[in-house]
């Protein structure tokens, strides 16, 4: 499904990524580890087109179509989805009315009649379930004064209700407590189907132990250094980055 | 030639012509108010730094000093209305009063909306002891102005402890078949108790240069409740200057809400003088701005007495080559401890030709007092933007909805649910593109 070939990005001159490999498959769930500042964001901002890298290099395809020739929206209604380190803040524009308008272009890319009122608040109210989102927080701004958890937790219930093909999960767990780790991972799995695939950014082992991983790439210094089964997630654990950078001659 | 010359000349020869069709009350100051409109001229002030007075009354325009009516029943043609709200409707055109008698029965007992000048004829003394009291003109040269040849107006009046249910909607119409000038002129008196809310909204019908005065005196009393939206809607040719007095006694409650949503050129003056302690008033301002579009918004608040609040948020939206300037002092009184008062001025601008300008002020002269005062002027926040792409929200779109967020941080402070309601959908009309006119009537459809 994601196919990204000698990926070389940078921002304000500077060269992030310096060539990327990476194949995803449908239903497969990838681990990206990695010190930090070796481009793991990077690598979700430039798939989901953030406008401030520039694309040196390489491409990237999405069900064979060029990912990187599409404005975000467009891969949005492809099926990518990005689950921010940092969420935004939007203050006066409700949840629902964000969600609704979106699941509505999804919807009218697809060529489907927009959802009504009753029937988007049916649906929401379904979605919200699986991330246990309160209802009170839907009817707020988007992430206006949420507390860490519930703006992650935010993006999961955003996740839901878009149904991505792909989803890259950045640093999700970051700034969550045991319950609310627990909540999003659930949340994850339940989505979870045969076909749908997640890139998962994360420093830590704990994640992982809910998202089971089926591969863990290493990133460093803009490029893939080491590629293994799960049982990788837990060297690192233990061991940390320096083994992995003698490897590298470093 | 000074541009104030020709209004000095033509009272001179349309003097008793003016006089004819008024009535004593608005006769009697017309002369003072010729002098200081003399002495003052239309030079650049401070005050009007950023609406050219002098450019702006230089053009010939057309008076309607015979008081001829406009053969149009606004009644008929107009429409107006806000969903889902019931109101008491009138109109006036140009500067004309237009009333049909059969709705003066929905009017509580002992409230009065008439013609200033039935009104002056009507209840002698009561229109005399307001009239003219509040703006005054030796203070601004369009009170002056407007007070020298105003010959009628519209006249509010509610009496001690009345509360009208119903909205008072005036729709004031901009019609004419050549250039024209109209001099408009509210009193509206709310006593001890009382309530009145109200919608002013402008339209201009033809596609003519208009220049209009508007001044409107507001007097509020103990306890009273009034509510006062004004929103414009008229077209590029139209210029509105207004200038809005009200004076609050104690613990009275005021909303004051200034939305400029398509026009040409206006200016808006609103000075409030909270007069009796615990008086509140809240005022708002929206505008939206773009072509070659100017909004110019002066407020005044005077904190006259201690325990007063006072709360003003103002938002602007320029686009293109439009202007936007928003000037807005507080002045703290030495006696007026325990003063309330927070102002916010907050502008997006979308374009590099688009211009704003804003200045605040605070005069503080008591100790014990909380006050703040802030003012922005940025762009969209472009991660805000990306982050809605990213679900799927096209640009244009997310753009959108971030400028409604920006300007409904205004519109849902507005008490009347229906008219917040049609203002927001006037606004995404707005910003769409598709209100280049008034929508309401169906003579320019």
């Amino acid at each position: 499904m994601l196919e990204i070939k000698d990926l070389h990005a940078s921002i304000n001159g500077k060269e992030i990524l310096k060539g990327i490999n990476l194949t995803v498959k449908p239903g497969e769930v990838h681990a990206i580890m990695g010190p930090n500042g070796s481009g793991k964001s990077t690598l979700s901002s430039v798939l989901v087109g953030n406008p401030t890298f520039e694309v040196t290099k390489g491409s990237a395809t999405f069900y064979g179509k060029d990912l990187l020739a599409l404005p975000p929206e467009q891969r949005s209604h492809e099926g990518l989805f990005l689950s921010f380190q940092y969420p935004v803040e939007i203050p006066g524009v409700s949840i629902t009315n964000f969600m609704r308008t979106a699941v509505n272009e999804h919807r009218k890319y697809k060529n489907e009649a927009p959802l009504t009122a009753s029937e988007f608040l049916k649906f929401m109210r379904e979605k919200r379930k699986v991330v246990e989102l309160d209802n009170k927080l839907a009817n707020r701004s988007v992430n206006e004064g949420f507390s860490g958890g519930e703006k992650k937790r935010n993006e999961i219930f955003q996740m839901a209700m878009l149904e991505p093909r792909l989803s890259i999960l950045d640093e999700t767990d970051s700034g969550l407590d045991i319950d609310a780790l627990r909540i999003v991972a659930e949340g994850v799995n339940k989505l979870k189907t045969p076909e749908t695939s997640y890139i998962v950014i994360t420093h830590y082992q704990r994640l992982l132990d809910y998202i089971k991983p089926d591969v863990i790439h290493v990133l460093y210094k803009g490029r893939i250094v080491k590629t293994a089964g799960p049982e990788l997630a837990l060297k690192l654990e233990e061991k940390g980055y320096d083994w992995i950078k003698e490897e590298l001659g470093e | 030639m000074a541009a104030h010359q020709q209004y000095i000349d033509l009272f001179e020869q349309a003097e008793s012509q003016l006089c004819k069709h008024s009535v004593a009350t608005l006769n009697a100051p017309r002369r003072e108010a010729i002098e200081a409109l003399d002495k003052q001229g239309f030079g650049t002030t401070e005050e009007y730094k950023y609406t050219k007075l002098e450019t702006l009354f230089a053009p010939d325009y057309g008076l309607n000093l015979n008081r001829l009516h406009i053969p149009v029943n606004p009644y008929e043609i107009f429409h107006c209305e806000v969903p889902n709200m019931s109101t008491l409707l009138y109109f006036v055109v140009n500067d004309l009063f237009y009333k049909e008698e059969q709705r003066k029965a929905h009017l509580p007992e002992g409230v009065v909306i008439c013609g200033l000048c039935e009104a002056a004829e009507t209840y002698p003394g009561l229109v005399e002891k307001y009239y003219g009291k509040l703006a005054l003109v030796d203070k601004d040269p369009v009170n002056a102005l407007n007070t020298a040849y105003a010959q009628d107006g519209l006249f509010i009046y509610v009496p001690r402890g009345v509360k009208v249910e119903k909205t008072l909607q005036l729709v004031n119409i901009s019609r004419a078949d050549v250039d024209l000038m109209s001099h408009r002129r509210m009193l509206i008196v709310l006593e001890e108790g009382a309530q009145l809310r109200m919608l002013a909204c402008d339209h201009a019908l033809d596609e003519k240069n208009f220049l209009t005065t508007q001044v409107t005196e507001v007097f509020i009393g103990e306890n009273a409740t009034f509510d006062f939206n004004e929103l414009e809607e008229t077209h590029t040719q139209n210029h509105r200057i207004a200038n809005l007095y009200v004076e609050q006694e104690a613990n009275s409650q005021v909303q004051l809400n200034e939305m400029t949503l398509h026009n040409g050129l206006t200016r808006n003056r609103t000075s409030v003088i909270l007069k009796g302690e615990g008086a509140e008033v809240s005022m708002l301002g929206m505008a939206i701005a773009d072509q070659k579009q100017q909004i110019d918004n002066h407020t005044f608040i005077d904190h006259a007495a201690p325990r007063c609040r006072s709360n003003e948020l103002y938002k602007y939206v320029i686009d293109e080559e439009s202007i936007g300037a928003f000037a807005g002092k507080v002045l703290v009184r030495k006696d007026s401890q325990h003063t309330d008062s927070q102002q916010t001025n907050k502008n997006l601008s979308l374009a590099r030709q688009a211009r704003m300008y804003t200045q605040p002020q605070l005069e503080i002269y008591a100790d014990d007092v909380k006050c703040g005062h802030g003012a922005s002027v940025g762009q969209l926040d472009e991660t805000a933007l990306f982050y809605l792409r990213t679900r799927g929200i096209p640009e244009r779109e997310a753009r959108l909805m971030l400028m409604f967020a920006f300007v409904g941080d205004v519109i849902k402070h507005i008490h009347l649910d229906a008219l917040r309601d049609r203002i927001y959908h006037l606004v995404e009309k707005r910003f769409r593109g598709e209100l280049r006119n008034c929508v309401g009537c169906s003579i320019c459809k």
